[in-house]
């Protein structure tokens, strides 16, 4: 080898030897070890491939002999966090919550938690934000069908509302008045309903709508339509109207009923999800 | 294609030992301070105290990853203050184009780490294996009990050397007592270890065996380099026209035509990159200036004037060469470019110890719920919802007075645990979130319009300190 050595004229470096047409390549070598660091990189790549999965086959992958998988990884973790959260969902499922303190780990954990039931399970119909859609109530603002305290609340979301499914659901079954009333009366009635939240009427319909409230109305909505929460009968005085407060609506309301529907969520959350959602619930504004 | 006979050359070459002699003179004991002083700060600073009260760590320096806080002394940084970390290191950078742009590649001679412990670690070399011709006979020597004696003596003080380094290193992240307690007792946390272990190791290869290697093939800072220099750059180079053509033989007949090198190999026997400065200005150069003492010490001996090798910039070259005598070295320095990086520095600098200065105690950010943007209640108010952060930059506990201002009528409730309605306590050095209410009666103009501006404030109880965000408020319209 270094009977061949050529020097290069200029520069006075080695050449490779190579000779293309005249022109040559200058020979600046590569430290030795950075080849070893290379040869440890394709030693390090093969057996990272054995180690872990790896190689694609037809239906799947090479697992690798440590048995690593990064779902396997993920659900490590979410048993390491149930485990340690494990003691306060405990005492968050058996405690009371009308005594728990906003303090208590119990119920921070409950808000937290509940928040991602909530958004799970609820969301859908109640909106992300909870505030509820035509038909489906705001759970932010200081209204509620069938009450607003933590065991109301609680109650609702054990057992849900008008379903088949759990025999203890809250139950009200709204006349569709259509079939006992005659167009004019439910225009009437309509009128006088409007008057209860002050609302823009035709006085002398509503002054005959407010006999037929009396005699159809008032036994759930109460006299002056302040709703009754045993039978989940809406105030009728306020400023808020799930399915809508103009004459339109409340025609049609009156004419057809409505049927709103909750599952139950007892058989589908355990004891501390339920509690979780409860205090969630409670506390985003309108809680009781 | 033509193939010459025979075996290809190498295209991969074996690392030539360098063994850098002892030298004594201005720059090596400058390099002496340096060294003693970059090391002293690096090992000595996590052990300073600094007392910040009971609610925080006494640790004058402290990186403290898990708590998201950087402490310096008096200066507390948060994570939403890292505008001052990018800051310094904006500075750092432009500090380096001053010192590069007007003195080459000082950083690399001087303060690098790599320089720093090599040095250290050749050192130790010198200490027990003795200077350059014990060691170049110690190389070349068969393995013998003594070879084996003086290597591994030489392993063994680096290996510690290296410990300690990659030890010092974990004390910027944790309480340094504690975690050196525990780091004996073998309870500190495997992070610790690990990373011990892997600095351990880095600076016992690249301080032992990597060397200028590290510099030559692994760090990308000398080919940005040349970048920022220029003519006008002051490198380490050698006065080709004073000492060429070199010469041993003084005392023959030709001596008259010689120059002022008498090829005595000094420059090139300390050079700690194994190169030969008469070469010229090349890339293996990291002008540590220790030929500069070499051939000051020579010239002496033989009674010529110093600085044959010396810091130079190429437009001296020409100069001295048509034998103008050498610019001072403020001529070299001060010029528009150098000028330019030092004013832009320090406008940074000032600018950060200003915004260090006007920096509340009290942080405040309000995030305005937007899904849903109102809530109409059962009397027909409209109510907004803010998410409000506090945080307290002080080591005491504070309570907050939560207020609005705005043109309109709009009530504020405060969702608080606290004693007092409309209060949050905030724990020392921490952020506390609360919810805001802010309600417009039906009545109000506020419930009905768009958009209301309004002002939250929170207000120290104590202190009457305030910090205060604008925000909006959404009305039915």
């Amino acid at each position: 080898m270094a009977d061949h050595k050529e020097k290069d004229e200029i520069t006075g470096i080695d050449t490779t030897g190579h000779d293309w047409d005249g022109i040559k390549e200058l020979n600046n070598p590569l430290p030795r070890w950075w080849l070893w660091t290379l040869y440890a990189t394709i030693v390090w790549a093969i057996a990272y491939t054995i180690a872990y999965p790896a190689w694609p086959l037809i239906n799947s992958a090479t697992g690798g002999v440590l048995g690593y998988s990064t779902r396997g990884e993920v659900a490590d973790q979410i048993a390491a966090v149930d485990a340690q959260n494990a003691e306060v969902a405990q005492r968050l499922a058996s405690a009371d919550l009308s005594t728990l303190a906003p303090d208590d780990p119990a119920h921070r954990y409950g808000v937290a938690g509940g928040a991602s039931v909530f958004l799970s399970h609820c969301s859908q119909c109640h909106g992300s934000g909870a505030a509820g859609a035509v038909g489906y109530p705001n759970l932010l603002d200081d209204d509620w069908l069938w009450g607003g305290t933590l065991e109301d609340i609680e109650y609702t979301v054990r057992h849900g509302i008008r379903n088949e499914a759990d025999p203890d659901a809250r139950w009200s079954q709204m006349p569709a008045f259509g079939e006992l009333l005659e167009g004019e009366e439910i225009a009437a009635t309509v009128e006088h309903v409007l008057t209860l939240s002050g609302k823009d009427h035709d006085a002398a319909l509503a002054a005959q709508g407010a006999i037929l409230f009396e005699e159809q109305c008032a036994a759930c909505h109460g006299e002056a339509g302040e709703g009754m929460r045993d039978q989940g009968a809406p105030r009728l005085s306020d400023a808020i109207w799930l399915y809508g407060g103009d004459r339109d609506t409340l025609t049609k309301t009156i004419t057809y009923s409505r049927f709103g529907v909750m599952p139950p969520w007892g058989p589908r959350l355990d004891e501390a999800e339920i509690k979780a959602v409860t205090l969630y619930l409670h506390q985003l504004g309108g809680g009781e | 294609m033509t193939q010459p006979q025979g075996a290809p050359p190498s295209l991969y070459a074996a690392r030539e030992p360098i063994f850098p002699r002892r030298v004594k003179g201005t720059f090596r004991t400058l390099k002496w301070w340096i060294m003693g002083g970059t090391l002293a700060v690096y090992y000595l600073t996590p052990f300073i105290r600094w007392d910040r009260g009971p609610n925080l760590p006494d640790q004058a320096v402290l990186i403290d990853l898990a708590g998201r806080r950087f402490y310096f002394f008096w200066i507390e940084i948060w994570p939403h203050e890292f505008y001052f970390v990018a800051g310094l290191l904006i500075m750092a950078g432009l500090g380096l184009f001053l010192f590069t742009s007007a003195l080459g590649r000082v950083w690399c001679g001087y303060t690098c780490p790599q320089t720093v412990w090599t040095d250290l670690f050749i050192l130790v070399e010198r200490w027990i294996e003795g200077d350059r011709n014990a060691r170049v006979r110690l190389w070349n020597a068969d393995w013998s009990l003594r070879k084996l004696r003086l290597r591994l003596t030489k392993w063994v003080v680096w290996f510690f050397i290296a410990l300690v380094t990659g030890g010092a290193w974990v004390f910027y992240f944790a309480d340094a007592p504690t975690l050196a307690r525990d780091l004996v007792t073998v309870q500190a946390p495997f992070i610790a270890y690990s990373t011990i272990l892997v600095l351990t190791a880095t600076t016992f290869v690249f301080g032992g065996f990597m060397r200028e290697q590290v510099c030559n093939y692994m760090c990308p800072w000398p080919r940005i380099q040349a970048a920022m220099m220029d003519n006008d750059t002051l490198t380490v180079a050698y006065r080709h026209w004073r000492g060429e053509p070199r010469g041993k033989h003084r005392k023959a007949a030709d001596a008259g035509k010689l120059g002022d090198c008498i090829d005595c190999m000094a420059c090139v026997n300390v050079c700690p990159a194994g190169i030969d400065i008469r070469d010229g200005q090349q890339m293996e150069c990291i002008t540590c200036a220790l030929c500069i003492d070499a051939c000051d010490d020579v010239m002496a001996r033989i009674g010529k004037p110093r600085g044959l090798i010396g810091y130079l910039a190429l437009a001296d070259e020409e100069r001295e060469t048509a034998g103008a005598p050498p610019r001072p070295i403020w001529q070299h320095v001060l010029r528009p470019r150098t000028i330019l990086y030092t004013v832009l520095w320090s406008l940074i600098g000032v600018v950060l110890v200003y915004a260090l200065f006007i920096r509340s105690d009290i942080g405040l950010t309000v995030e305005p719920v937007r899904n849903p943007q109102f809530v109409t209640l059962s009397d027909g108010a409209v109510r907004n919802t803010y998410t409000v952060r506090i945080r307290n930059l002080t080591a005491q506990d504070r309570t907050f007075r939560l207020m609005l201002t705005s043109d309109e009528i709009l009530r504020i409730e405060v969702e608080t645990d606290g004693p007092h309605e409309g209060h949050v306590t905030v724990p020392a050095n921490e952020t506390m979130q609360a919810r805001v209410y802010v309600t417009a009666r039906p009545q109000d103009p506020a419930a009905e319009a768009e958009i209301t501006d309004l002002r939250l404030w929170v207000e120290d109880v104590g202190s009457d300190d305030r910090a205060g965000v604008a925000t909006i408020f959404n009305g039915r319209g």
